[in-house]
């Protein structure tokens, strides 16, 4: 029954799409200036099947209805319902579908929200809209189906994979979704755009809620991700350039130089052709790295099932995809003139947009050479953290330095440069620095760099933050908090990074290893029994010997039953200056038991820090609100 | 004064942290170990039989003298290039560590003749 | 003129990435170890599983050619290869063992069980040895020239097809 229901909803969308695109198209040649009620009626439908198409997914999940191929592989009748509803979006199928959904909902809201704009860039935007609608819906019906039935219905699921049952990797994707699949409307944009010859100032006004809405999300979808790295991979680690994180991060420099640029667009009338390249750049790295992660065509910590057939098809409408925006983009070039002078804002931002593309064009090598090398001489190498450790970490000085000076220019010209104020901030950046230094003991000149200039940027946002609350100066309030965040961010990575403790031995229940200033005691294991697993619980005690505290630490080993996994809970005790993170695993054959202890200086503060520039766009948003 | 206040905060919240010493040589060449029989792990993150084994003998070549070259050397030898993570600077690998640094200085040139240009605009 | 060089560049490199992407699709993508056959093996000292005697490299220089087995009585895949190995050895292959993180009880009793191929059965209780073999995981086998060079690599369970091959190779 639900199939049924399930696919009619579906190829309703679909037929909706193709109506509302010759609806538009018709209306193109009509002279009024507003659209007619019937596209906004249609446009209004296709949500409304879109979302309740989704509904009934979740339903056929949080039912067990195994009648449906997705639920049977992907659930099991004895998770918890939380987890019963995240399954329908933490599988392929499932997660096109939100995909979907996400498209549907950002082409009707742009309709609705941009009624000041011209009638032709409207139409057109919604008509290339539904042609990705269109596009992703043959792709669900053909290859990735949620609804696809099973026959005879089996009596139980397979379940779903332990180590994704996790809150935080629950709300992870939907996030991301909104992030990636929410640059696809002004990439409609950016086309209808060129084609209406509807640019300049009045085309930046028209996207810059949008793409301020995506950044958001992606940012905060790619936090979170890392986030439930820490907490669940049990490495002790949260970013490990993977080429699934790489591949979520290409999109998000993309999208955050056009948030930048996307200023000069709206207050200079300027960098036109830049911003249309990075609005389409956004959702064609959006859909590249669904191919890359879903095709299989990577080596991977993140296990998506992959199928060829389904990476045939992405490339295909990827191929198209930036095909066609290639050729309106030459078709529709107009020649710009540019003015900038050296001492502005824009140039800046133009700085910032350089450093950005700079980082996007390393990773996308990074990620993709080893492809190229193997396809082309059969090497494989692999290329990890040390290559864009030492890559990108040195450009980042630059950067943060460049986070202080921008924003104190002014738009066009401006006089403005060194004053004894920021002299005497760097002075103190470098007194700080040296007291770390002290206290941690040596570093590498690099390290004494980075953290010198985050300290110089979190300064100066300090300062400029505490005028803005006396309101001193109207100063942009957002911008700041979001500095704010990166400098803080990168510092505290900086320090965690260089002063993390970190061993690995093997123990025997009721053995004990000293290391550096900590003892650590295996006191002994405890079995447990809960719903749908079994663990193994270690009691470990962590003396730290100078300033005599103990620590109880109970790392787990899980096997759960549907479907049979082994999983490795990490011990973390969270602490306002460091975490204790501590693993334990079995090691087979023997009696020992494979324990790695970290202490991982600032940790809780990469999470403050992070979410603090997510919080400046939120800001923003609101701001845009009230503007209006 | 604000200023002065805010370094010595500053100062105040690294003082709450303990000192810790310098890191452990060996977790940083495990780090640089792909685990070859792990999806995407590397050898530090990993238990597997084959990952305990190569910490033994990375433990055994660093106790000999050898660094962590040489032994990345020896391990490519066996393993090849695939199990480290940091890609050798040679031949093949020479447009991965060459084309960044490459569309940097492009980039920077580009931006330089905008500004340049306007300049001379204004001179005329 | 400017503009259409940068349209011929930017299609170049566009073709060029899909076109990377789509014979990527097609190619199998799992890694292994096959680039090992060709070298040369490096020289080791292994005692024997009875602690009587131990093997070096220049044990191997004497035949033909020598298959170098990696096993354990703990491995599940070893005893579905191991008939295999029993046929090669009854064909005049020289088969050394390498008995792989065991236990020397377990081991003896697994050969006593199953017949032994073996013409030395070597130890390696902790592992360290097989990393010099480019071992990943057991059973695993390399067959080198008497000029000790690796003329092939096996990974994983012997075979019906795989004996075949090895058995016409090595005549």
């Amino acid at each position: 029954m639900l199939n049924n229901t399930g696919h009619l909803l579906i190829f309703l969308v679909m037929v909706l799409s193709l109506t509302i695109i010759y609806k538009s198209y018709l209306e193109l040649k009509i002279s009024s200036q507003k659209i007619s009620n019937s596209i906004y009626q249609l446009s209004l439908f296709q949500s409304t099947f879109a979302i309740s198409s989704f509904l009934v997914l979740i339903v056929a999940f949080i039912n067990s209805d195994f009648s449906l191929i997705n639920v049977y592989e992907n659930s099991h009748s004895a998770k918890p319902l939380f987890y019963k509803i995240a399954g329908a979006w933490g599988n392929h199928e499932g997660s096109l579908l939100l995909w979907i959904n996400i498209l549907v909902i950002f082409s009707y809201f742009f309709l609705i929200f941009n009624f000041n704009h011209l009638k032709k860039f409207r139409l057109l935007t919604l008509i290339i809209q539904n042609l990705l609608i269109l596009g992703f819906v043959i792709f669900l019906l053909k290859n990735s189906n949620p609804f696809s039935a099973l026959e005879p219905v089996p009596s139980e699921g397979l379940g779903l994979n332990p180590i994704l049952q996790d809150p935080a990797l629950a709300i992870h994707p939907p996030l991301l979704y909104l992030g990636f699949v929410g640059c696809s409307i002004y990439f409609s944009a950016a086309m209808a755009s060129m084609l209406a010859n509807y640019r300049g100032k009045s085309f930046a006004l028209s996207i810059k809620s949008w793409v301020l809405i995506s950044w958001c999300f992606q940012t905060l979808g790619i936090i979170v991700g890392s986030i439930w790295a820490y907490y669940e991979l049990g490495w002790g680690g949260f970013w490990f350039w993977d080429p699934v994180e790489n591949a979520s991060l290409l999109p998000w420099f993309a999208i955050t130089a056009l948030m930048h640029s996307v200023m000069v667009l709206e207050k200079r009338d300027n960098l036109y052709s830049w911003v249309i390249i990075l609005c389409l750049l956004t959702f064609i790295l959006s859909v590249t790295g669904t191919f890359l992660v879903r095709s299989g065509i990577l080596n991977s910590v993140h296990t998506f099932a992959s199928d060829p057939a389904r990476g045939i098809y992405i490339l295909i409408f990827l191929s198209l995809m930036i095909l066609s925006s290639l050729l309106i983009f030459f078709k529709f070039y107009k020649k710009e003139n540019y003015s900038f002078n050296f001492k502005s804002k824009e140039t800046f931002i133009l700085i910032n947009n350089w450093f950005m593309t700079f980082f996007l064009v390393t990773v996308f090598i990074g990620t993709l050479y080893p492809i190229f090398l193997d396809v082309l001489t059969d090497v494989k190498i692999s290329v990890g953290p040390p290559f864009y450790n030492i890559v990108i970490i040195p450009l980042v000085i630059p950067l943060l330095l460049l986070m202080v000076f921008g924003p104190q220019f002014n738009w066009i010209n401006s006089n403005k440069f060194f004053s004894t104020k920021l002299i005497i901030l760097i002075l103190g950046a470098v007194g700080v620095n040296l007291f770390i230094f002290f206290i941690f003991g040596s570093y590498s000149f690099l390290t004494n760099l980075i953290f010198i200039s985050s300290i110089f940027l979190i300064f100066y946002s300090l300062i400029e933050l505490k005028k803005v609350l006396q309101k001193k100066i109207k100063y942009n309030l957002p911008r700041i908090i979001s500095h704010l965040g990166f400098g803080m961010m990168v510092l505290f990575i900086g320090i965690n990074h260089q002063y993390s403790l970190e061993d690995d031995f093997n123990l025997k229940v009721g053995e004990e290893k000293k290391f550096s200033h900590y003892e650590i005691f295996f006191d002994d294991i405890k079995l447990k029994e809960e719903k749908n697993y079994k663990a193994v619980i270690g009691n470990f005690r962590v003396k730290n010997i100078k300033n005599d505290t103990t620590q109880l630490l109970n790392p787990e080993i899980r096997i759960y039953a549907n479907p049979e996994t082994l999983t490795y809970e990490a011990a973390i005790k969270t602490r306002i200056s460091s975490d204790l993170y501590l693993t334990m695993s079995n090691i087979s054959r023997s009696d020992f038991y494979n324990i790695k202890f970290q202490n991982k200086p600032f940790m809780i503060w990469i999470w403050i820090s992070a979410l603090t520039i997510v919080l400046g766009g939120f800001l923003q948003l609101l701001n845009r609100r009230n503007e209006n | 004064m604000n200023l002065k206040r805010l370094i010595t905060i500053f100062f105040l919240f690294f003082v709450s942290v303990e000192a810790i010493e310098n890191n452990n040589n060996l977790t940083e060449i495990y780090k640089n170990l792909r685990c070859l029989v792990c999806q995407g792990q590397s050898v530090a993150d990993s238990n597997s039989d084959f990952a305990s084994t190569l910490k033994l003998v990375v433990q055994d070549q660093v106790k000999e003298g050898k660094s962590a070259d040489e032994i990345y050397e020896f391990l490519i030898s066996k393993y090849g290039e695939w199990i480290v993570y940091n890609p050798p600077f040679n031949k093949k690998n020479f447009f991965l560590w060459v084309l960044p640094y490459l569309f940097l200085i492009l980039g920077g040139l580009f931006i330089y003749v905008l500004i340049r240009k306007n300049r001379h605009n204004k001179a005329n | 003129m400017k503009i259409s060089f940068y349209k011929i560049i930017t299609f170049v490199i566009v073709f060029f990435l899909l076109i990377v992407f789509w014979l990527g699709l097609q190619k199998d993508n799992s890694y292994n170890t096959k680039s090992l056959v060709g070298t040369n093996l490096s020289s080791f000292n292994l005692p024997s599983i009875n602690n009587e005697d131990t093997i070096t490299e220049n044990y191997l220089k004497n035949n033909k050619f020598t298959i170098i087995n990696f096993f354990a009585s703990w491995c599940a895949p070893c005893r579905i290869e191991h008939k295999y190995l029993l046929n090669l050895s009854n064909n005049g292959i020289k088969i050394v063992g390498v008995n792989f993180k065991d236990k020397k009880e377990n081991a003896l009793q697994f050969l006593n069980e199953l017949g032994n191929p073996y013409e030395f059965v070597a130890q390696d209780v902790d592992g360290k040895a097989s990393i010099s073999f480019g071992i990943y995981g057991i059973p695993e086998s390399i067959i080198v020239n008497d000029k000790l060079i690796v003329i092939k690599k096996v990974i994983g369970p012997i075979n019906q097809q795989i004996y075949e091959e090895i058995l016409e190779n090595l005549k």
